[in-house]
């Protein structure tokens, strides 16, 4: 029987059709372990300290700001009236949109059965909860008397009454924490076999106890594989339409209300859209320096870096599209409000935000369409930046723009953040970058077990299925 | 081998999917029940040589997810109309349409749960111990080496004719496991 399976003949492919394969260089399954694991083992490198020590000081400054507004108050930020959702929604809407991109990679292109999402799925899955994390701050806080957040929660109080549950708010209170949960109970579920690999190479005794604990005693038995596949399986097709209602609440927050400019119904579509987009940004941004940092060349290809820019390029298009549509529906609703709202977007006082957005996020993904780019890493790395910047343009053209103009001239006033507000925003890169630094430091940044998974000795009917993988 | 410790079974140790596969094969035409092949990760095609069913992993998720949709649309009525009426905006007291979206969130919420905590049932998981991960070598079946281990509580275990088993399956490394 083994005979004949080796003695199966692979037709070569032409130079011109061939693909790089998702391990690079014949990889064996141990040195997948070894690579991935050594940037958790020995000392940090002298990069990782210096990430680390501006992101803690950062993460400091967000407690001062967080302090300094709750025992203040609201006022502390540049929200006043008309415009009573400042930095602080836009910030909400921006990073929990970043966070979409590592629910699509882990969960969709799971269904889809894109193996290529091995090599990337666990930095972008913490990326997604560092991202939440980050994004929760902001509705927490903007409510003023934070002490009085949990009455968010259908929790009974002294006044005997409920949450008003008709409220987009609320459904984003119900969308945004079982979004949180769910991608911590994913992201954890995936980690488990890579901690038992963590475990077994442990060379201290307190790794091994840690490890061993979190690693809930797995053996990687075939028993244990079976079920935990379809669990797997279970939570990618729970995480799909999870991810999809997400943002799409979120848009609802704005959509349900009759401001012109925020009341379409192309914002649930239009807003799941531009978060895969600004979290490939993100993705990118990170995994571009992390590759050669770590040394995962081999593991993180030119191949994910080219699929994924092929994403945003199409996740981009769609958002270009999503802006010409609001466009055409502002003057084809024949609503005076509406029109204005649209032509003051492009040429009011805030043109330039608006025209920002446009250049970052219509304009700069289109040039994901020439393979050179796409294989031109500092360029890629540049561009995925201006994604993030575009998409937070896109939340401040929603937020400020359609709020400083509305419905009675007499209202109308000129947004300006203050001081608190960007500091609170900087401290939040502080939270998401010690987060992600500590996740480098400790944990598998790639999966290490499902990489196994997709080398071609893992497949017992491929012709390399005899050895144990090439080089060590 | 200590002279109070009980064996636990016998562990066959592979170096590739090829071998272990077939190897699996083997044992379950042998008519073995307590059994099972360790690797680091899984191997295409493995329930199918072991002879396993169908994980029931699903139907911890679907209990989870009937419950969590019911559980909001019974609270959400609950709440805004019978326990303390909210007259908001004319609209009426209890709809579907507006409970839906957090009944859609629960649902996904418990059924994620019921398949994690499913999962964790199934496998009797966490587990402090296991007499496999007190030996040496299998350390490597989370690094790169593929185990077959036969129990010695197996009615069809026995220490001479398993061990030619498994040599004859291909493994070139045997050793006993003790509890």
């Amino acid at each position: 029987m083994s005979e004949v399976a080796t003695q199966i003949q692979v037709p070569v492919p032409p130079k011109e059709l061939e693909r790089i394969p998702l391990v690079q260089n014949n990889r064996s399954f141990g040195w997948i372990s070894d690579r991935v694991s050594a940037i958790t083992e020995g000392k940090a490198p002298a990069w990782w300290w210096a990430a680390f020590i501006p992101s803690i000081m950062l993460l400091g400054l967000l407690g001062a700001m967080l302090f300094y507004q709750a025992t203040t108050g609201v006022g502390v930020w540049g929200n006043h009236h008309p415009t009573m959702w400042g930095w602080d929604i836009i910030n909400f809407v921006w990073w929990i949109g970043i966070g979409h991109a590592g629910t699509l990679i882990s969960a969709i292109l799971f269904l889809l059965r894109q193996k290529w999402r091995t090599g990337v799925n666990r930095a972008a899955e913490a990326m997604t909860i560092f991202a939440v994390m980050c994004a929760g701050i902001y509705p927490a806080m903007h409510v003023g008397r934070v002490w009085f957040d949990w009455w968010l929660f259908p929790i009974p109080t002294y006044q005997g009454v409920w949450p008003q549950f008709r409220s987009p708010l609320m459904w984003d209170v119900f969308a945004v924490s079982t979004y949180f949960t769910v991608s911590v109970l994913f992201w954890y579920v995936g980690l488990v076999p890579d901690l038992a690999t963590m475990r077994d190479r442990a060379k201290t005794k307190i790794r091994q106890f840690v490890y061993g604990l979190m690693a809930f005693g797995w053996t990687g038995s075939n028993r244990n594989w079976s079920n935990y596949e379809k669990a797997y399986l279970i939570l990618a097709g729970l995480s799909t339409p999870l991810v999809l209602s997400v943002h799409s609440i979120v848009s609802l927050d704005f959509a349900v209300s009759q401001l012109p400019g925020w009341h379409t119904t192309i914002f649930p579509p239009y807003f799941v859209a531009g978060a895969v987009f600004s979290g490939f940004g993100m993705v990118l941004t990170l995994l571009i320096p992390l590759r050669s940092m770590c040394h995962l060349e081999d593991v993180i290809t030119m191949r994910h870096i080219d699929v994924m820019c092929k994403v945003t390029l199409a996740t981009g298009s769609i958002v270009g599209y999503a802006y010409g549509m609001e466009f055409f529906i502002a003057w084809y609703s024949g609503s005076a409000f509406e029109r204005f709202a649209f032509i003051n977007r492009a040429m009011g006082p805030y043109w330039w935000g608006y025209w920002l957005m446009v250049g970052c996020n219509v304009i700069v993904p289109q040039l994901f369409w020439f393979p050179k780019v796409r294989k031109t890493l500092w360029f890629v790395f540049i561009l995925s930046i201006l994604v993030n910047v575009g998409m937070w343009f896109e939340r401040f053209v929603i937020v400020v723009i359609s709020l400083s103009r509305e419905f009675l001239p007499s209202n109308w006033d000129y947004f300006k953040p203050t001081w608190v507000d960007i500091c609170t925003f900087l401290g939040t890169f502080g939270l998401f970058f010690t987060c992600f630094l500590l996740f480098l430091r400790f944990l598998p940044m790639v999966a290490i077990s499902e990489v196994k998974g997709v080398t071609p000795q893992a497949d017992p009917h491929h012709p390399l299925a005899k050895g144990n993988g090439g080089k060590h | 081998m200590s002279a109070n410790a009980k064996p636990y079974g016998l562990l066959a140790e592979f170096d590739n999917t090829l071998d272990v596969l077939h190897a699996a094969e083997k044992v379950r035409d042998a008519g073995f029940r307590s059994w099972d092949v360790y690797m680091p990760f899984p191997i295409h095609g493995m329930d199918k040589a072991m002879g396993l069913k169908n994980s029931k992993v699903g139907w911890f998720s679907f209990v989870g997810g009937v419950t969590g949709y019911t559980t909001g649309m019974l609270m959400i009525w609950w709440m805004n109309a019978v326990d303390y009426k909210l007259l908001v905006g004319g609209k009426p007291m209890f709809s579907p349409n507006a409970a839906f979206p957090p009944s859609y969130e629960l649902t996904i919420l418990f059924g994620a749960f019921g398949a994690i905590l499913g999962m964790l049932f199934l496998n009797r998981l966490p587990r402090l111990n296991h007499p496999l991960l007190k030996h040496k070598r299998f350390a490597l079946a989370s690094h790169d080496r593929f185990y077959v281990v036969i129990e010695t509580a197996d009615p069809k275990y026995s220490e001479v004719e398993t061990r030619k088993l498994l040599e004859a399956a291909g493994s070139k490394r045997i050793e006993m496991v003790e509890d």
